[in-house]
């Protein structure tokens, strides 16, 4: 086995030292009525050349975007992401190194979490931003129970417009402590009444712009309003690029900005792994949930960096934590940094001018087939059609196609009176004439009918 | 001697003093610096090319971003020279010795980082229609069943993101199932040598935490347990082999008890990687375990995650487990994404999408590429490993308890008492000599932990040198001869010890410009 060093003579040297006969003697402490006789009822070890013919096969029977005019969004983004990115998460520094609790040994693994901290914090236009989540779903669950313990109020408000899996992993999350969440119903026409919801019981209202159908609004009302009665306001982003051309949460009045960064460097991997983002204003530093990494100096005044104000933590608290938090999604960010420090500036700006161009075009070409019809006002890379007829047996019937068209809205909001909405991302990956055939067949496919 | 151009070869014939020789730049030969990458930017510059984005009239609704992020622009030769200086000031598996306890630092496969990145498994997209993702739903599908094979129980969710998130999608479970008896139970059960997730996972359940001590052998004291027991009871949170690097070899008689009082057993799986093959924990009465594709089967650690924390359930949880999940059914995989039908038990939804696929590739590549047979070895290997370090070190530093060990060694610091050097210090001396200090101070139950988990992944002769520094180390420790060789350690790191404390009392954790 080509991953274990041991010969035979030194297994049996080093029984010999231990001061036992056989390997069985160091498992006498498993009961013996469940010890496994043999061997596992799987098969035996397979050659590298084995696996990477099976590991293949999985991903020839899925249709890979790369020989596919690709629409999909819905909280994943299909980016382009620069060679270097995979190039340097891949150097067995930062791949192989564990969370960076020796901070002498880890000062590539820090330094880089302290960029990513700062780059999160700019681009929400908040003060401070932790060194990410599991993902974007998941910390907007632990923004809503900081805002609960940040406001000693015990009740959320979530947006009807707000991504279905972000609405669920709160409602999980929040189930069994003593905070609970409200959805309101989604809104198609655009008015949700968030404002006329907050009392002095609510700890944060949450809402996601672009919101889930793609279309963006001014939040800074919504965010006197929470202000006004001692709430907060949390702003999820699921689509990271569009802080590059959209007025910031920050800059709107948000007190905790969550999001997901898989956007920038990450690549679409079926759902994951993600990066989670997470910024808040300075003064709610001390109730943020996960890894914080700060600046420092050492015993020669050099800075470095180092984890910071574990007090909050599980491994420190136990019981009374901030969150269970342990692990982050460190390749992820790291990822995420790379790739955002490529595009600095000039490049993050206009890479979202991009995506927003293209969709804009694209959107227009669309609205124009007959019976299709654009529902947004307003949208950044994502909008949403009505069409004729289901949009699952649309995107099906394009799937056969090769064109993957979109995310049909009812898989996500099913039960909603939404069979006919379909969301479509356009982003720089998507040429012209991706966007020529999409319209093809989509023609094809409702004059079919 | 001199060479042909008249210079000293030999150290001793050089003059002057090389230790704390400062350099210009600051660097070092090969220790290069870095600065922030704020600091390193130059309008005008660029590290992507785009195209020229379209002419078009703007639908933002008004809501143009107005004002500089703040971003620094750089090159991309400026950016990775950045990245690949960094990366130098890190210690990793691939470069040496990290035998962290608890934390399972293995070989990380290379054919594994490839499979993640195959066309039509890295780049698919979570949404895509289920026809198309065929492949992706069996590999999820197929993992599940290695899963469920290894460990002996009869159902997974694959969807939790890491092993705290595992422990809350495994007692979300317990807390489930009591529910929907109608029962409010409101204590569960930990050891108190657990890691500090146990007790924070079960307050996000709503349940207090009860702890129960530990025996002198290291174990769970099960006349405490029994004495805790009683209607109010969730369950148990046992972590098997625990803490301590100890098989709990009550853990029979143990699941027997919390079943008698309607409780259910979740096992941290932490430590699976001592048990692979030698035991199945669906014979042992387990009801949830998590498992950490992240230790266990070698998904790289990446600097702090992404991890992943499937849990395997016993029959008597397994109708409350997350959404989504895959079906497999005559015409092929598909989702089961909403709580109805079959899953309206379900707690719910833990997270978004179906889970973190880029490492159930590389968890199912290192499973396959070991099989049955090296399953069993690796825990054979890392339990063999374990105990060589610890009769290595045993006549040296005190075992608080005696016998052998599973996956890893643990020590106290007795006797380093009144040397004036502490497990820090030895941790810090461990770094001058290349190592990755050991896990220090946990369990909390051990005065000084010293927590030593080799992995099946080194050899012999890197533990036997590991042990003679080991050995030179605690040995000149106790002769108390020069305490600041371990007091003023680490020397030769990127940096010497770093000011934790004013780090916490004024955090800086952003940069800002000095304009600003």
């Amino acid at each position: 086995m080509r991953y274990m060093p041991h010969t035979e003579q030194q297994r049996q040297e080093m029984l010999q030292k231990v001061g036992v006969s056989s390997v069985d003697d160091l498992f006498v402490d498993i009961p013996e009525s469940a010890r496994v006789q043999g061997l596992l009822d799987l098969p035996n070890h397979m050659t590298e050349m084995e696996v990477d013919a099976r590991m293949s096969a999985f991903g020839r029977k899925n249709l890979s975007p790369q020989n596919a005019p690709m629409f999909l969004g819905g909280g994943a983004y299909r980016h382009h992401v620069p060679t270097v990115v995979d190039h340097l998460i891949q150097r067995s520094e930062f791949l192989t190194a564990y969370t960076p609790y020796q901070p002498e040994i880890s000062q590539g693994t820090l330094q880089a979490l302290f960029e990513f901290q700062t780059q999160v914090a700019m681009i929400t236009g908040m003060d401070v931003a932790n060194a990410s989540m599991y993902d974007g779903a998941t910390a907007c669950a632990e923004a809503v129970l900081m805002a609960c313990r940040a406001t000693r109020r015990k009740k959320a408000i979530l947006s009807g417009n707000l991504h279905p899996h972000y609405r669920e992993v709160t409602e999980t999350t929040v189930q069994f402590t003593e905070f609970s969440a409200e959805s309101l119903e989604p809104a198609l026409d655009n008015v949700e009444n968030l404002a006329g919801k907050i009392d002095k019981d609510i700890a944060c209202v949450v809402v996601q712009n672009p919101d889930f159908f793609g279309r963006l609004q001014d939040l800074s009302d919504l965010a006197d309003a929470c202000h006004e009665a001692g709430a907060l306001l949390v702003v999820v982003v699921t689509e990271a690029v569009s802080l590059g051309a959209v007025k910031s949460p920050g800059a709107m009045g948000a007190d905790i900005v969550v999001g997901e960064g898989q956007s920038i460097g990450v690549p679409l991997s079926f759902g994951g792994p993600y990066v989670g983002l997470f910024a808040t204003k300075q003064k709610y530093v001390r109730q943020m949930p996960g890894r914080l990494c700060g600046e420092t100096v050492d015993q020669e005044g050099k800075r470095g960096f180092v984890l910071t104000l574990s007090t909050r933590e599980q491994h420190i608290r136990r019981e009374k934590a901030t969150s269970n938090i342990c692990t982050n999604a460190g390749l992820c960010s790291l990822a995420f940094s790379i790739h955002m420090s490529l595009l600095g500036e000039v490049g993050f700006t206009k890479l979202a001018r991009i995506n927003h161009g293209n969709a804009v075009a694209a959107a227009e070409k669309l609205d124009a087939i007959d019976g299709v019809d654009l529902l947004n006002d307003s949208f950044f890379n994502e909008f949403t059609l009505r069409l004729p007829m289901n949009a699952e047996e649309v995107v099906s019937k394009l799937a056969q196609k090769n064109i993957l068209a979109g995310v049909p809205v009812a898989r996500l909001m099913p039960g909603e009176g939404y069979d006919n909405l379909l969301l479509v991302a356009v982003t720089e990956t998507v040429s012209d004439s991706d966007v020529e055939e999409l319209c093809a067949g989509l023609k094809e496919v409702l004059n079919a009918e | 001697m001199l060479n042909n151009v008249g210079r000293p070869t030999r150290p001793e014939e050089m003059d002057g003093e090389v230790d704390n020789f400062e350099t210009y730049t600051g660097n070092k030969a090969l220790n290069l610096e870095t600065p922030l990458i704020f600091e390193q930017g130059e309008p005008g510059r660029v590290g992507v090319d785009l195209p020229e984005p379209k002419e078009f009239t703007d639908r933002l609704g008004g809501l143009s971003r107005e004002g500089n992020i703040g971003l620094p622009d750089l090159s991309e030769p400026q950016v990775l020279r950045h990245y690949v200086r960094l990366s130098r000031q890190n210690y990793s598996i691939d470069a040496g010795f990290y035998p962290l306890g608890s934390c399972t630092m293995k070989h990380n496969p290379r054919i594994n980082e490839k499979a993640a990145r195959l066309p039509g498994l890295g780049d698919i997209h979570p949404l895509q229609p289920v026809e198309t993702v065929q492949g992706a739903l069996e590999l999820i599908y197929e993992l599940g069943e290695w899963l469920k094979t290894i460990t002996g129980m009869p159902a997974v969710a694959m969807s939790p993101a890491a092993g705290a998130h595992g422990e809350l999608c495994g007692v979300m479970a317990i807390r489930a199932a009591h529910d929907a008896k109608g029962e409010a139970r409101t204590r569960i059960l930990v050891p108190e040598s657990a890691h500090g997730t146990n007790p924070a996972t079960a307050a996000l359940c709503g349940y207090k935490v009860d702890a129960v001590q530990a025996r002198p052998d290291g174990r769970m004291d099960i006349e405490a347990f029994k004495a805790k027991l009683g209607p109010d009871v969730a369950g148990v949170m046992l972590t098997n082999p625990n803490t301590c690097g100890l098989f709990e070899n009550d853990v029979k008689e143990i699941a027997d008890l919390i079943h008698g009082v309607g409780g259910y057993f979740y096992c941290d799986g932490a430590n699976f990687n001592a048990i692979l093959g030698r035991t199945r924990v669906g014979d042992l009465g387990v009801d949830a375990m998590h498992i950490n594709l992240h230790k266990t089967f070698s998904t790289p650690h990446g600097g702090g995650g992404p991890g992943s924390g499937p849990v395997v359930f016993s029959d008597a949880l397994a109708a409350y487990a997350p959404v989504p999940y895959v079906v497999k059914g005559e015409e092929g995989y598909r989702l089961q994404e909403q709580v109805e039908g079959d899953a309206q038990d379900s707690f719910g939804r833990m997270k978004g999408n179906h889970g973190q696929m880029g490492m159930f590739i590389r968890a199912l590549a290192y499973m396959l590429s070991h099989g049955a047979d090296g399953l069993k070895q690796i825990a054979e290997d890392a339990v063999l490993n374990a105990n060589y370090v610890r009769v290595g070190l045993n006549d040296l530093l005190h075992s608080p308890y005696d016998g052998i060990c599973m996956h890893e060694a643990l020590f106290d610091d007795s006797t380093l008492k009144d040397t004036g050097v502490t497990t820090l210090d030895i941790a810090k001396a461990m770094i001058d000599e290349g190592y990755h200090p050991m896990t220090m101070y946990f369990p909390l139950v051990v005065h000084g932990a010293m927590l030593i988990e080799p992995t099946e992944s080194e050899s012999k002769e890197t533990l036997d040198m590991f042990i003679g520094s080991m050995r030179h180390l605690i040995s000149k420790a106790q002769s108390g001869e020069s305490p600041e060789h371990f007091t003023q350690a680490p020397r030769f790191a990127p940096r010497r010890r770093l000011d934790e404390t004013s780090a916490a009392r004024k955090p800086v954790l952003r940069w800002t410009s000095s304009a600003s």
